[in-house]
């Protein structure tokens, strides 16, 4: 197990006071997480220290910082067990989507194919597969969330084999972790179950919400695509990473062009470089990049199956003292076992904005609202709810303040006991 | 302002019990605006008559310091005269509300019904009057 008083150590931010000189507890971690000292300190090292543009310097300076840009991709790459080709940098996971859906999708997919999604999307899994469908024509059909019994959030997954017969389905993108309800989404069948059906089927998982929780083996899941953001797991804002099958990004041409993509150009006709550059037009985010490195060597050195092993601890706390609460509704899974430390929820009549209000009061950050799902919140039939997310340096006590505090809301609001 | 100050049991009534809640059957104006940022949401249905503000009702979700808001508006408004509700400024809003000192995350949600309003007042004397944006400008000031 891991030795959280020894984490928090290392995050300065856990420490600041707020306005009312309340402490904080950060649990807003499914929007970002905070930076742990090694991170901010590998960024402030590369501007004080080495900082040059990377690629094709022979210089001191920009050797060392190719070579620290460099090794952050191989970080990366072994983070997810993925080739250091198969890694490429971009600005966050939405950008990481983006490039699929114009690089591969927009050629890919023609009239009448059809994309599959769910309906449990973060909308940056969402909108660029409306765009792909609209422009194309082709047809675009949601895995639906199992609201049968429970809001357990879980999707109908033999929606899978009845959309797979109704069109000549080229593309699957689905989450690995829900941003809302926590759910995690049992991607290698999915994978397995479109890949039998036809293999030129590709899959697209985002993982933005999961690599930051759990061991991640793109290999093993066998998806083609698998895109994650560097903010969510101690790293900086800035970077994302897009793993793509090395055979598959072979064959795409490149998203954006320009400088450090390319091998040779001439007057009217230019040569890619090879993969993952291919994909990486322009300067890219260097700080940033060395800075998620130091990110991954942090979460490395505790062992993703000891964050994994720990927030589960924590969820299975965070529900036993949730379902005291009077008046609460939590959306998702109580099942500890079937989700990840993001918690939905709404309390009695009291609006989402008004609850984060009265938290924030107490210095517990959570965010309200629609989340960025919008056709999930349709779903489950309301406008907004309240979230708290959980990571690695929260502790049991932290809870127990965020229990303390929405009972306190419920007395703000008059609500009997 | 503590949440015990902002959440005082008149605007827990407004929020729980809104006057004027509904739509009119033959509203003059229909205006309705959003706060993007929370998706509070106000819709306002206005009739005038003799240069007063006949009837209004209005709909909408969020928060209990935007739906408190509206409700209290629209008795603000309630009978008055074209030229007393064009003048209602923000400040008279907020003193109302008996939220002075609210933080700029939450003062949105207690302007939004007035900033409707402002609107729903601007689109109907568009046709009328010479000065309406006067009246445009002064509902572009409040956020």
């Amino acid at each position: 197990m891991i030795d959280v008083d020894r984490i928090r150590e290392d995050f300065p931010i856990l420490k600041r006071r707020l306005k009312n000189g309340k402490g904080l507890v950060y649990f807003d971690n499914a929007a970002t997480t905070q930076k742990p000292r090694q991170v901010i300190d590998a960024i402030y090292d590369y501007y004080m220290n080495y900082n040059s543009n990377i690629h094709r310097g022979v210089h001191q300076l920009a050797v060392e910082a190719t070579e620290a840009y460099e090794s952050s991709r191989r970080k990366a790459a072994r983070f997810i067990n993925a080739g250091e080709d198969e890694v490429i940098f971009t600005r966050n996971t939405t950008e990481a989507i983006n490039l699929v859906a114009y690089a591969w999708a927009r050629k890919s997919i023609q009239k009448g194919d059809g994309i599959i999604i769910t309906e449990l999307e973060h909308h940056s899994n969402i909108v660029p597969w409306q765009m792909v469908a609209k422009e194309k024509g082709a047809r675009l059909d949601y895995i639906r969330v199992n609201l049968e019994h429970s809001y357990d959030g879980s999707l109908v997954l033999d929606d899978i084999h009845t959309l797979l017969r109704e069109s000549n389905v080229r593309l699957v993108a689905v989450s690995h972790m829900s941003n809302v309800l926590g759910t995690i989404i049992p991607v290698k069948d999915i994978i397995k179950a479109c890949k039998n059906y036809d293999n030129s089927i590709k899959v697209l998982v985002d993982g933005a919400q999961s690599t930051p929780h759990m061991p991640i083996n793109v290999k093993d899941m066998q998806c083609d695509f698998f895109a994650f953001s560097a903010h969510k797991m101690l790293g900086p804002t800035g970077v994302g990473v897009l793993y793509g099958e090395r055979g598959l990004l072979d064959t795409m041409d490149p998203f954006l062009t320009g400088g450090d993509m390319i091998r040779e150009v001439h007057k009217y006709d230019t040569r890619w470089n090879d993969l993952p550059w291919r994909f990486e037009a322009g300067t890219p985010n260097i700080a940033d990049v060395i800075g998620f490195g130091a990110a991954i060597d942090y979460l490395d050195s505790i062992g993703m199956n000891n964050v994994k092993a720990y927030e589960h601890e924590l969820t299975k706390y965070m529900l036993s003292r949730l379902i005291e609460v009077k008046d609460i509704r939590v959306y998702g899974s109580m099942n500890a076992d079937e989700r990840g430390a993001v918690f939905s929820f709404t309390l009695a009549d009291i609006h989402p904005h008004d609850l984060a209000s009265i938290l924030d009061e107490d210095g517990v950050a959570i965010r309200s609202g629609h989340h960025c799902a919008q056709p999930l919140m349709e779903r489950l039939g309301v406008a907004a709810t309240s979230r708290a997310s959980l990571y690695i340096y929260n502790t049991k006590e932290e809870i127990d303040r965020f229990i303390e505090s929405l009972n306190r809301a419920r007395l703000i609001f008059r609500l009997g006991g | 302002m503590s949440s015990a100050d902002i959440y005082r049991e008149i605007i827990l009534d407004y929020y729980r019990n809104p006057r004027n809640y509904g739509k009119l059957d033959n509203p003059d104006v229909v205006v309705r605006d959003s706060n993007p940022l929370c998706g509070d949401e106000i819709e306002m249905h206005i009739k005038f008559e003799g240069g007063k503000v006949k009837d209004i009702r209005f709909n909408g979700k969020g928060c209990a310091i935007s739906q408190a808001s509206a409700s209290m508006l629209t008795e603000i408004v309630m009978n008055k005269s074209i030229d007393e509700v064009r003048k209602i400024s923000k400040e008279d809003i907020l003193a109302n509300l008996g939220l002075t000192n609210l933080g700029p995350a939450r003062i949105k949600c207690a302007l939004l019904s007035l900033k409707t309003f402002k609107m729903g007042l601007y689109s109907y004397l568009a046709d009328k009057v010479n000065d309406a944006t006067s009246i445009k400008e002064d509902a572009d000031k409040l956020y």
